[in-house]
C-alpha cells in the first residue's frame, strides 16, 4: 500500500478506508478542516470502499489529482517520460503518467531515474552528448538550466497560452538566452527546524531570528544537555563537500550580505568581508554548536540526529517536516519550522536556497508537442496540489498556498509563501551556464576545508576561491 | 606467474627472432596468427581504443555533452594539472595510503599465511572465514564502516568511551582530518589483508618440506628458517601480491567515494579525476589526470618486474 504522508487529510482518508469513523463524522471533520467538496467526496468514497471490506487498494496514489480540463488528443504516441527515482514517490509519478495516458490515449513509459541528482544529471549529459531520444520528457534540477539550455526545447511559449503564473523568481532562473528550458514544478527551500520544546525549556520565547542568537540558544541548549545526553548537538546542518554545502554556504553569506558567489552579469563576487564573516562564524560552530563530524554530513545524516532528538536545531528541506511529524517520531508535535536566521551586518536579510526540479523536453525528442502537453499537465494547478497534498511538494504557483485542501495538509506552507516565493535565492548557475558544475566543486572543497580546519585562514582561503572561480569564469 | 615468464619469454624471443624456415611453419604460424585474432581483437577493441581516446581527449578541450566547440590545446590540461596544488596533495596522499596500507598487510598478510599455513583442526573453515572481509563489495564494507566510524550512532566512539578511552561526545574520526587518513588505510588494510595472505598462503605451499626437515637436522632454529628460507622462497609470490596490491590501492576509489567523497582531506588521484570528469564535466582535463595516473602505475608495474628479474637472474 502507498504511505500517506500524516496531514489531518490523509488521517482522515485513512479513517474512513479502514471504517474507523461514520461518514457524519467525515463530514463534520472535513468541513473543519475546510476541504474541497470534490476532495470531501473522494473521501467519502474512500469510505463507503472501506466499508465494503478492500481498503487500501481502491486508494491508489494520484487520488487527489483532478485531470485539468484541455488535455490533447494524442492517440498513438508514445512518450518515454524520466521522472523520481523508485523510492515512496514512484507510485505518484506512475500515477501521474497513467492519468495523463488515460486522459489524451498516448502511451506512457516512465522511467526511474537516479537518486543522486549527481549521477542523473551525467546520465542526462551522456544521453544528449549522442543526440539520443530515449527519453521524452525529463525532471531537472534548478541548477541544471544553464548546464542543459542547448538540449531543450523553449517552453515560453506553451507556459504563455496555458495561462498559469508560475513564480517569477524560478522562471528568470529557468530562462537561459530567452529560452524557457522548464516549467517550474515544484520548488523547495531551504528551512531552520527547531525544538519548540527545547526552547520552552531554557526560558526562549521565539526561533532565533539572527545567526548569532541562533549560536547563543544553541550553546546555552547544549550546555544544558550535554548531561544528560552526551550525544546531543546544538545545529545540525550540510556541510560535506557537495552540493548541499553549496546551498548552505549560499545562506550563509547571503543573509549576512555576502552576495551570491557569483553575481547575475558574470562577477565574481564571493570575496567580501561579509562572506568571511559568516564563513568565520560557521566554522565557530563546528566542534562547539555543531559536531566536528558535521563537515561529512548530507540531509540523512544530519536529520538521523536530529530525528532522534539529538539536536537543537537543523537546516534542511522541507521534505524532513512530514518525516518528523510521522507517528514514529520521536520529536513529533515538539518542533516547528521557520525561515532561516538572518545576518548582522549591513545588507542582511532572511535567505533560503532556491532548491526544486523543472519539467523539461528534450529537443532530441520526436514527439516535442506531446512531451509538452506531458511538462504542462504535470506542472498544472491540479497535478501540482495533487503533488502537495500527497507529497508534501511545494507548489511553484502563488494561489496554490492559500488552498484550504493543500494547508490542511501542510500548516506551514502558509507561513513560509515569502520564503517559497520571494526570499528564497538562487545559486549562481545561471550566470555560470555549463561551467557551474565547477563552481560548486570548487566552492565546496573551500568551504568544506575551512569548516573542517584544513584551511586555517578563512580570509586567504576565501580569496583564493575568488582566485579560482575567475579562472573558471573565464572559460566561459 | 613468474615461473611461467621465465619459460615462455625466451621461448617467443627465438621463435620471433628468424621466419619460418619450411612450408609447414608457415602454415602453423598462419593458423596461429588466425586462433589469436579474436583475442587480438578483443584486446585492441575494449583496451587499446578506450586508452587511445582517453589519450586524445587529454589533448583537447572536451566538456562532457557541451555544446561548446572542441579544439586542440596541446599540453595545456597538463600543465593546468601539473601546476594544481590539490592534484600534487591528492598524489601525495594516494602515495601516503599505497605504502601505509600495502606494508601493512603484507605484514599482517604474512602472519595470517604462516599460522594458516601449520597444522591445526579447523584449518578449512578459518581459511573460509578469513576471506569474508576480501569477499564483501568495496561499498558494502565502506558503508559499513561508515557506519561504525560514525560519530553520533557508531560502535566505535560507544567501544572507546566504554574502555574508557576516550570521553563521551561526538568523536568524529572520518571528518577530523587528523584521523581520516588513518580511517581510509584501517579500511583497506582489514579488506585487503585475506587476499595477501591467501597469496601468500599459495607462496608457502609450493616450498618442498624436506628443506624444513634438512634444516632442522641441522639445527637452524624456527627464526632462522623463517629468514633464510621462507622468506626467499616465498619471495617471488610475495612480489606479485605486491605488484597486484601497490596498482590496486593506488587506485583507490569506491571506499573514499562513500566513505567521504567530495572532501580534500581523503581525496586521491582517482577521486580528483573523476570529480575532474564527471562532476565537472571535464573531459580533456580529467582524461589528462587519467593519463598520468596510467604512467605512474606503468612505472610502479616497470620497477617491479625489474625486481622479478633480478630476482631470476
Amino acid at each position: 500500500m502507498a504511505r500517506y504522508l500524516p496531514n489531518p487529510v490523509n488521517n482522515l482518508m485513512a479513517d474512513a478506508m479502514h471504517g474507523r469513523i461514520s461518514r457524519r463524522d467525515i463530514m463534520k471533520k472535513g468541513t473543519a478542516l475546510g476541504l474541497s467538496s470534490a476532495l470531501m467526496g473522494t473521501i467519502l468514497r474512500a469510505e463507503s470502499v472501506g466499508a465494503q471490506g478492500t481498503p487500501a487498494a481502491a486508494m491508489p496514489a494520484g487520488y487527489s489529482i483532478e485531470v485539468p480540463a484541455g488535455l490533447p488528443d494524442l492517440t498513438g504516441t508514445t512518450l518515454n517520460v524520466m521522472l523520481g527515482a523508485d523510492g515512496p514517490g514512484a507510485a505518484f509519478d506512475q500515477a501521474n503518467c497513467d492519468i495523463f495516458a488515460e486522459a489524451t490515449g498516448a502511451t506512457v513509459n516512465y522511467l526511474k531515474g537516479a537518486e543522486s541528482a549527481t549521477d542523473r544529471l551525467t546520465f542526462y549529459q551522456q544521453t544528449f552528448a549522442s543526440s539520443s531520444n530515449a527519453f521524452d520528457f525529463a525532471m531537472i534540477d534548478v541548477i541544471w538550466p544553464g548546464i542543459l539550455a542547448t538540449h531543450a526545447v523553449d517552453l515560453s511559449e506553451a507556459v504563455a497560452n496555458s495561462g498559469v503564473t508560475y513564480f517569477d523568481r524560478i522562471m528568470q532562473n529557468n530562462t537561459v538566452d530567452d529560452v524557457l528550458t522548464g516549467i517550474p514544478w515544484f520548488t523547495d527551500a531551504g528551512l531552520l527546524y527547531y525544538r519548540t520544546d527545547l526552547l520552552e525549556k531554557y526560558g526562549f520565547a521565539a526561533a532565533p531570528a539572527t545567526w548569532q542568537e541562533l549560536t547563543d540558544m544553541a550553546t546555552e541548549i547544549v550546555a544544558g544537555e550535554a548531561a544528560s545526553n552526551s550525544s546531543f548537538t546544538g545545529f545540525t546542518f550540510q556541510g560535506a563537500a557537495y552540493e548541499g554545502l553549496v546551498c548552505n554556504g549560499l545562506e550563509w553569506q547571503f543573509s549576512n550580505g555576502g552576495g551570491t558567489i557569483i553575481e547575475d552579469d558574470g562577477s565574481v563576487s564571493v570575496n567580501n568581508p561579509n562572506t568571511i564573516a559568516a564563513f568565520e562564524r560557521a566554522k565557530g560552530w563546528v566542534g562547539t554548536i555543531s559536531p566536528q563530524a558535521v563537515t561529512g554530513y548530507m540531509e540523512e545524516d544530519g536529520r538521523g540526529v536530529w530525528q532522534a532528538g539529538n539536536a537543537a536545531f537543523m537546516r534542511n528541506w522541507p521534505y524532513a517536516y512530514s518525516l518528523g511529524a510521522a507517528a514514529d517520531s520521536v520529536i513529533a508535535g515538539n518542533f516547528d519550522v521557520t525561515s532561516l536566521p538572518m545576518g548582522d551586518m549591513e545588507g542582511s536579510s532572511n535567505a533560503a536556497t532556491l532548491g526544486g526540479w523543472q519539467a523539461f523536453v528534450s529537443k532530441y525528442s520526436e514527439s516535442q508537442e506531446a512531451a509538452t502537453a506531458f511538462a504542462l499537465f504535470v506542472a498544472s494547478p491540479e497535478v501540482q496540489k495533487a503533488r502537495a497534498i500527497e507529497r508534501s511538494g511545494l507548489p511553484t504557483i502563488a494561489d496554490l498556498y492559500t488552498d484550504a485542501d493543500v494547508l490542511a495538509a501542510n500548516p506551514f506552507f502558509e507561513r513560509l509563501l515569502d520564503t517559497f516565493q520571494s526570499g528564497s535565492v538562487a545559486r549562481p548557475s545561471t550566470a555560470s551556464q555549463d561551467l557551474y558544475g565547477e563552481v560548486a566543486t570548487e566552492y565546496a572543497r573551500t568551504l568544506n576545508e575551512i569548516l573542517n580546519g584544513t584551511a586555517s585562514e578563512v580570509g586567504a582561503a576565501v580569496e583564493d576561491l575568488a582566485g579560482s572561480l575567475e579562472d573558471i569564469m573565464a572559460d566561459l | 606467474m613468474a615461473v611461467i615468464t621465465e619459460q615462455t619469454v625466451p621461448a617467443t624471443k627465438t621463435k620471433y627472432s628468424r621466419a619460418p624456415k619450411t612450408a609447414v611453419g608457415r602454415q602453423q604460424e598462419r593458423l596461429g596468427w588466425i586462433l589469436v585474432f579474436p583475442s587480438v581483437l578483443v584486446v585492441l577493441l575494449v583496451a587499446l581504443y578506450p586508452l587511445y581516446e582517453t589519450v586524445r581527449l587529454s589533448f583537447t578541450n572536451a566538456r562532457l555533452a557541451s555544446a561548446r566547440e572542441v579544439r586542440n590545446v596541446g599540453f595545456e590540461n597538463y600543465q593546468r594539472i601539473l601546476e594544481d596544488g590539490l592534484f600534487w596533495s591528492s598524489l601525495q596522499r594516494t602515495l601516503t595510503i599505497t605504502v601505509a596500507a600495502v606494508s601493512l598487510e603484507a605484514v599482517l598478510g604474512m602472519i595470517i599465511a604462516l599460522a594458516i599455513h601449520s597444522n591445526f583442526r579447523g584449518r578449512g573453515l578459518v581459511r573460509t572465514s578469513m576471506l569474508v572481509p576480501w569477499a564483501i563489495p568495496t561499498v558494502v564494507s565502506s558503508v559499513l564502516w561508515g557506519w561504525m566510524f560514525h560519530d553520533n550512532y557508531g560502535f566505535i566512539n560507544s567501544l572507546f568511551y566504554r574502555l574508557g578511552l576516550q570521553d563521551a561526545g561526538l568523536r568524529s574520526w572520518i571528518e577530523n582530518p587528523a584521523t581520516a587518513l588513518g580511517v581510509v588505510i584501517a579500511i583497506d588494510v582489514w579488506k585487503t589483508t585475506p587476499f595477501m595472505a591467501l597469496l601468500l598462503l599459495a607462496g608457502l605451499q609450493i616450498i618442498p618440506s624436506d628443506v624444513y626437515e634438512a634444516s632442522t637436522v641441522d639445527g637452524a632454529s624456527k627464526w632462522q628458517q623463517f629468514w633464510q628460507m621462507t622468506l626467499p622462497l616465498v619471495r617471488p609470490a610475495l612480489l606479485v601480491a605486491l605488484i597486484f596490491r601497490t596498482m590496486d590501492t593506488f587506485r583507490i576509489f569506491d571506499l573514499i567515494f562513500v566513505l567521504n567523497a567530495g572532501a580534500t582531506t581523503t581525496m586521491s588521484v582517482a577521486i580528483y579525476v573523476q570529480q575532474e570528469l564527471i562532476q565537472n564535466g571535464r573531459l580533456g582535463y580529467g582524461s589528462a589526470g587519467a593519463v598520468i595516473i596510467f604512467f605512474c602505475i606503468g612505472l610502479m608495474v616497470l620497477g617491479y618486474s625489474r625486481l622479478i628479474r633480478v630476482e631470476e637472474g
